[in-house]
Formats: structure tokens, sequence, C-alpha cells
């Protein structure tokens, strides 16, 4: 059993008098690619902001790396490496893709490694190398949300949680993003990933979580998941 | 380093060889102009930091500026005392004494003004948009409501007597100080994360930008040269009451960098320029045309026709630098 790099210890979270999250326990292994698929409203942004320190949990304990950051600022996260691509490809529009990925390195010292995590980022997205010196909010959908993931590369993460990556793309698109996705994780990556289709989450997962109304229903091995009959009805659309 | 002492060098020989040549050879009142769109450009061009760069629309420079003023004032002529034997006034302090001792008085002036930005900042910046506006507009109305009411700095009639202290040397100097001194930010890392921060504060934040510490370091930059320029226009009207600072005066600076294109430092140099100069050029207008009151009529023509037009202002977001004249120019490369 490999050591758990993230573990959440049935944490609730309120927006004002809202249960947003009630009890919810995961954890991700080094290494893995694990999925929380729900529907709209159930919770699966609230955990991420949860963990990245944007939201507080009232109760329970969010550990990382062995250490609890509960109550960790969320630049002193991403500098230890928990990094989050957030939902709705937020890129800066009015930046270059360039300097979008420049401020991806933000919160690292280590200047020269910079510049060749950026040759790499151009590696794994070619598209972002040709238009580099273009503005970010001229791109098209697919490209902003490979910008997105390549810039929260560029902050060298451990461990990083990307928000909706398939949010209104054409299925041939969502199809790139995922195949870019196993590939961050083959470079030793590990993965937090929250979606609403299940059906490519699911494959492109180790391990998964079904989240409902703020509580964690159902876990297990993708695969599994992938013939439960309660995530085949009300997740893979059938009967 | 010494880039930046060979820039400070060049900006004050170069206030300086402008100051004696507008002595010698312009008329007093064209000068005036020069000084006012001095103090026009420190404003604006610190006001873009906060509302071009960072995005946090704020409402409240007059009223730095107000403090930067009063203190500033405080030192250059409350310090001072008749006296009663020779019948000259002294300065207290020696610090402040002469035309020297103007910079240090202006300097704690724009200290004072940076410190209520801290004080300011930290609370309101957690608001956004039209509510920052309001916040800060609040603020400026609580500094010129107390500056009305305190007997001991004049109350509404104000402080007198300011020495002569601002001439265009020090104005220019400070102008060109606070437009370097922006390059220089917009240019490094603290400034390409305000852009961030303006761009998209959640994507700031995760990217690791410490988003309202940033938010507050903005503001006291900005409110630091608020109150120099302040001082500077206290000296150079020498009298200064509340009325001087009111909200209008917050406005007219928002004017000039939304004219100048939100965002760029060249817009807020050329917004303060236009906006200063336009309304003395129209008086000649109004009185060929003999039409008094016509003048404000054209002026808030020229800005609606603008905004209709060219709604990013002058500039847009762009910047006037040697790449983008040598584009323009006719055979430059591209």
């Amino acid at each position: 059993m490999t050591e758990a790099i993230l573990e959440l210890k049935s944490i609730n979270v309120f927006y004002g008098a809202i249960h947003a999250l009630r009890n919810v326990s995961l954890h991700v292994n080094a290494g893995e690619v694990v999925t929380l698929i729900g529907a709209n409203g159930a919770g699966k942004t609230t955990t991420l902001a949860t963990i990245c320190g944007l939201l507080r949990a009232r109760s329970g304990e969010v550990r990382y790396a062995g250490q609890d950051i509960s109550s960790a600022q969320t630049h002193r996260l991403v500098e230890s490496g928990l990094v989050m691509a957030p939902e709705g490809r937020g890129i800066f529009p009015n930046l270059t893709v360039e300097e979008n990925l420049r401020i991806g390195a933000y919160a690292r010292k280590d200047k020269p490694a910079v510049a060749s995590d950026l040759a790499h980022a151009y590696d794994i997205f070619p598209r972002l190398a040709e238009r580099k010196r273009q503005k970010g909010g001229t791109l098209s959908g697919g490209e902003q949300q490979m910008l997105s993931i390549a810039r929260a590369l560029m902050s060298a993460p451990k461990l990083l949680l990307l928000d909706e990556p398939s949010l209104g793309l054409a299925p041939l698109i969502v199809q790139t993003i995922f195949e870019t996705i196993d590939r961050v994780n083959e470079k030793g990556v590990t993965i937090l990933l929250v979606e609403q289709n299940a059906n490519i989450a699911l494959k492109h997962s180790h391990r998964a979580y079904v989240i409902e109304s703020g509580c964690i229903e159902i876990e297990g091995a993708s695969t599994e998941l992938r013939s439960d009959p309660r995530v085949r009805a009300a997740y893979l659309g059938e009967t | 380093m010494h880039r930046t002492l060979l820039l400070l060098v060049v900006g004050v020989s170069l206030a300086f060889g402008v100051d004696w040549f507008l002595g010698e050879f312009i008329e007093e009142y064209v000068v005036r102009i020069i000084n006012l769109c001095g103090i026009a450009i420190i404003l604006a061009v610190s006001l873009n930091v906060i509302n071009g760069l960072c995005g946090q629309f704020s409402l409240g420079h007059a009223g730095f500026m107000a403090i930067g003023a009063y203190v500033s004032a405080y030192f250059t002529t409350t310090l001072r005392v008749l006296n009663t034997e020779t019948g000259e006034t002294v300065v207290r302090a020696p610090l402040f004494d002469g035309a020297w001792g103007f910079v240090p008085a202006l300097l704690i002036g724009g200290m004072a003004a940076a410190a209520a930005g801290l004080v300011v900042g930290v609370p309101t910046l957690r608001l956004k948009g039209d509510y920052l506006a309001i916040a800060t507009l609040g603020f400026g109305e609580i500094v010129i409501i107390m500056l009305t009411n305190f007997e001991s700095v004049g109350a509404a009639r104000g402080l007198p007597g300011l020495p002569n202290y601002a001439s265009s040397f020090w104005i220019l100097t400070f102008a060109w100080i606070c437009v370097v001194s922006s390059v220089f930010l917009q240019r490094s890392t603290f400034g390409r994360a305000l852009v961030a921060i303006r761009e998209n504060e959640l994507a700031a934040e995760v990217m690791g930008i410490r988003v309202a510490r940033l938010k507050v370091m903005a503001f006291i930059y900005g409110a630091f040269f608020a109150g120099l320029a302040g001082g500077l226009l206290g000296h150079l009207l020498r009298t200064i009451s509340p009325s001087t600072f009111g909200f209008m005066k917050s406005i007219e600076v928002v004017v000039m960098l939304v004219l100048g294109g939100l965002g760029s430092l060249t817009g807020a140099i050329v917004g303060a320029i236009v906006l200063t100069v336009l309304p003395e050029a129209l008086r000649d207008v109004e009185q060929q045309a003999k039409l008094p009151g016509i003048r404000m009529v054209v002026y808030a023509l020229v800005l609606i026709l603008l905004m209709i037009f060219r709604p990013q202002g002058i500039f847009g977001q762009r910047e006037l630098s040697l790449k983008l004249l040598r584009r323009l120019l006719p055979g430059g490369r591209k």
C-alpha cells in the first residue's frame, strides 16, 4: 500500500447556513489519478476549494504529504506542490500565453528550472508553443483548457487538482485533454480530478469517488465503478 | 542598481534644465499649466497602478492627496514661528528649513498618505468593483469632513500662506521618479502579479499569488504618490482647503485614466496632460466665441465622443515603446 499524499478526514464545509460538504473523507495515493464525480452542486468544486485553502472546513482535517493543512494559506500550498487548475479555464485573458505560463511559476524560486519547465510545457502542448505571443483570451476553448493545465504544471506540482477540465469542450477535444492528463500522470504527478463527465473520467483514472449532495456515496476502483449499476444509471446514462 | 542611479541623475538634470528654460523663456501662465500637468501625471500614473494594473476601482485618490498636502504643509508652515526680534520667520526644526526642507516635508506627507492607504486598504480591499468604489469614496469624504471640522487645520478656510516651494524642478523630478518607478513596477514580477489579479483573481490566488497582500501593496504605492502630488499641489497653489480635495478631484483622475486607456502607463500620462491642458486651451475659444461657459460643454463633448468612438481610451492597454514606434514609422520592421 502506497502512502496517501492527500487525505480528507470527515470534513464539513458550510456556506453560511448551507451545509455544503458532510463528513467527506477521501484519500489520494502518490502516483494515482483519482476522480471525484458528481452532478452540479454536489460539492465537487467546494471539495477542491477546501483542499487548496480557499475555503475552510468547519470540522475535520485535510492532510497533505503527512501534514495537517486545514488552516494553511493557499500560497504556501502552491510552494509545497499542491496546485489547482481552476474551473472554467481560469486563465488571464489579456496576458499572452507565455506570460500566463510564467505566472504559473510565480511561487517558485528555482529560476533555471523554470526555463526548462517552460520548454517542457511547450513540449507537451505544441499548440501553445505556436501561440505563445497570442493573448490568452484569443485561444479556443480547448486551447484555454490546455493553457490552464500547462500553467498549473509550471508551478512544479506534486499533486494537481483539476476542476472539470472537460467543461464546455467538444468530445474530440475532451479526448485530447484526457490523454494529456494521462501523460502528465506518467511523469509522476498525482492528480485529483473533478468531473461531471463520468464516462471519460472513469476511463482515465485509477480510483473514483461519487459525491451527491455533499456526501461521498460510492467509492472504489474506476473499473468497478463503471460496472456499478448505480453509477451506470445515474452518470453513464444507462437504464 | 547602476541603471536606477543613472535614471535618477538623468531625471534630475532634465528637470533642472527644463526648470531653468521655463524660468528664462516661457511666460508664467504656461509654466503654471506645465506644473499642473506634472502633478496630474503623478496622480494619474499612481492611480493607474491601483485601478489599471491591479483592477481595483478606487475613488479615494483625493483623500490621499489631502493627507499628503496637509501633513507636508504642517512641516513647512506650522513649524515656522515668527522671530519677534528680527521680524523673520524661522523654522523650528532645521530639517525643514528652506527650499531643501521641502523634500523631507513632502516625503513625510507621502508616507502619511501611504500609512492611510494601509489602514484603509486592509479592510476595504476585500470588497470588489462598485462596493470598493463606494468604500474608497467614503474614505475621501471622511478625510474632507474631518479637515473641515478641525479648527487647528483652519477648518473650512484651510491653510493659507504655504511657502512657494513647488518649483517646476521639484514637480518634474517627482513626476519623473513616479513614471520611472511605475515602469519598473509594471515590468517586475510584482507588476505581472497585479495584472494577474486584475484578470482573474481566483486563478491568481491558486497560482500562489498572495492576492490580499499585493492589492494592499498596490494601494500603498498609489497612496504614497498621491500624497506627494497633494503636497506639491498645496505648495503650488499656496493655499489649501478641504474643498480642493473633494471627490470631484478623484473623479478627475479616474477620467484621465479612462481617457488615456485604463492599464496603460502611456495612456495615463497622455490623459493627464490632455485633461489639464484642454480646459485651459478652451478658454481662448470661449473668449473668441463670446460664449462664456461653453468651455465645459466642449470639454464634456470631447469626453463623450471619445467614449463613443474609442471606449478603450486613446491607448487601450498598449504602451508607447520603442518597439511600437518602430512598427508605426514608415519602412519600420515588423
